[in-house]
């Protein structure tokens, strides 16, 4: 009855390989939060999250302690805030910011989702005005998170969103220069932006979504990495193999947490989404994973390769220990969160164009990228339109979140604490896109578009 | 329902009768126990009911775990949930 070597294994798993589930994340609706008097509709909005997530951080709490499983996080993401703000012309949209970072205290989540605009296809009212107030939004407030998806495989890219996100993203860096340039931590460009997401900062209730629901978002690169440094010198079938059986027994753990967490909070399991997430600290790396399979340092040639089957096996192993998968699902690459991303990073191993190639393969995009600070907007908007057109044509998402470092030059560090923490500033190509990106305009969808 | 006490550490006298000490005290009946040595650690594994436990069981948990911490030994107690659903289809 009782198996003694897996009770062990567990424990070991959490205790010693930073085992744990990173986030459990509410979505809810604000929907029935539009109200074209905008003082009524921040009450609402604050009224209602309170409302439906003030047990969350503690029901996440309990769950962790009768299972010995550490949650790291709790989290709400929201209705994109633009679909509000559309009520309200003329309105200053950064009131909503500050209910939702009011909100988010309140109930004492460590971010809040879905200052967010799904433009790939065009501007509908309240978009531009959401996302022209991302700079002022994500710098008065502290735990908001914003997005915008600019493209899809059936819509195609659009492209004057692509060229305004640039400027955006610098905007927002300048206007939070005096705190690390955090505000551009917090905000994503996405091609084919899941719905369902539970990770932040891209998190937020798509409008496909029920009133509220709870999904989940598992991790464990350490687990991985020690399963493959066990098994030797197998071959990569083997490999595969072990990822798979560890990636199971990962999402398994998420799929418990997620069922008792719908239970005790009355609200629906949305999905487990099947992420190997890094953070910062020793022994949590997908870097190091990859290195573990026979790399000399991630960024190496054959980067890509492992990258690909790492993803594709945590996938396979995680599909059939969860009723219901969504969200982003894969490996993620977040360069200043990965402590072996930082070290291959700075010994000038990994580089923003391989990276560009792993994003081909992996979860998401160019996640977390420290780059100088004068580089010009047409160039970061060039970098959004190459990862987006990545995500079009592959049918994935891909996103783009860098950080512009103001001040700072290629190789200087920026440090911005906690999950999110700190590396490198790291070159990109300086020649000009700028003709391209002013020409503005919608990217056609690809033939993959046409699956009727 | 039941849960899993855990118990790793360098082995010596009355460890098991502290801890099910512990158990009598708050009702929780002992189902199942097993020892093993892995990688050189002592390792005991208790299996209990808590149906009956007369205080909530985070508190239950915390008192084993203070208990381990004063023996040397770590005491990891958590719904048996856990390792069910990860290590059985």
């Amino acid at each position: 009855m009782i198996n003694t070597d897996d009770i062990l294994e567990t424990i070991h798993m959490i205790d010693d390989e930073n085992l744990d589930v990173r986030t459990i994340t509410m979505g809810i609706s604000l929907l029935d939060c539009i109200d074209s008097d905008i003082d009524k509709a921040c009450d609402k909005i604050y009224d209602k999250i309170c409302n439906y997530a003030g047990n969350l951080v503690k029901t996440g709490e309990d769950i962790s302690k009768e299972y010995g499983i550490p949650i790291i996080n709790k989290r709400v993401s929201v209705t994109p805030i633009s679909m509000v703000a559309a009520a309200c012309p003329g309105k200053n949209p950064v009131r909503f910011a500050l209910a939702l970072d009011r909100a988010a205290k309140a109930i004492g989540v460590n971010f809040i989702g879905g200052y967010s605009a799904l433009v790939q296809k065009g501007f509908a009212p309240g978009d531009y005005a959401v996302i022209q107030s991302i700079p002022e939004a994500l710098s008065r407030t502290d735990l908001v998170c914003s997005s915008v998806n600019v493209g899809t495989t059936k819509a195609g890219i659009n492209m004057d969103a692509v060229a305004k996100m640039g400027h955006i993203i610098l905007d927002t860096a300048k206007a939070t220069a005096d705190r690390n340039c955090i505000g551009p931590a917090k905000l994503v460009v996405f091609c084919n932006a899941p719905e369902d997401n539970p990770f932040m900062a891209g998190a937020f209730q798509g409008p496909g979504e029920p009133d509220c629901e709870i999904n989940v978002g598992v991790s464990g690169p350490g687990v991985v990495r020690t399963a493959i440094k066990k098994a030797g010198d197998c071959d990569i079938a083997e490999v595969a193999n072990i990822v798979k059986k560890t990636a199971f027994k990962v999402t398994r753990m998420g799929q418990l947490v997620a069922q008792e967490a719908s239970k005790r909070l009355c609200v629906p399991f949305g999905i487990v989404d099947l992420s190997l997430a890094p953070t910062p600290a020793v022994g949590d790396s997908v870097a190091h994973i990859l290195e573990e399979m026979g790399l000399e340092s991630c960024g190496a040639h054959g980067t890509t390769a492992c990258l690909a089957l790492l993803n594709d096996a945590v996938k396979k192993g995680g599909i059939m220990a969860s009723s219901h998968v969504g969200g982003l699902s894969g490996a993620f690459i977040p360069v200043t969160e990965d402590a072996g991303m930082i070290d291959a990073a700075r010994c000038g191993s990994l580089s923003i164009t391989k990276l560009e190639a792993m994003t081909a393969v992996c979860s998401v995009g160019l996640d977390m990228i420290a780059i100088p600070g004068d580089v010009p907007p047409e160039i970061i908007s060039a970098i959004i339109a190459d990862e987006a057109a990545i995500g079009l044509v592959n049918s994935k998402t891909t996103a783009v979140r860098l950080i512009p470092a103001i001040g700072k030059k290629a190789g200087d560090e920026i440090s911005f604490g906690g999950l999110l923490g700190g590396g490198p500033v790291m070159e990109v190509n300086r020649y000009s896109p700028l003709r391209f990106i002013s020409r503005g305009g919608r990217f056609p969808a690809p033939l993959q578009s046409l699956k009727n | 329902m039941h849960a899993v006490i855990s118990v790793i550490g360098k082995d010596r006298v009355g460890i098991l009768a502290r801890v099910s000490g512990i158990c009598a005290k708050h009702q929780v009946n002992v189902t199942d126990v097993t020892q093993s040595v892995t990688e050189n650690l002592f390792a005991m594994i208790m299996l209990v009911d808590i149906s009956k436990c007369n205080v909530p069981f985070s508190r239950f948990a915390d008192e084993l775990t203070e208990a381990g911490k004063e023996m040397g030994v770590s005491i990891h107690t958590v719904h048996e949930d856990i390792y069910n659903s990860m290590h059985h289809i």
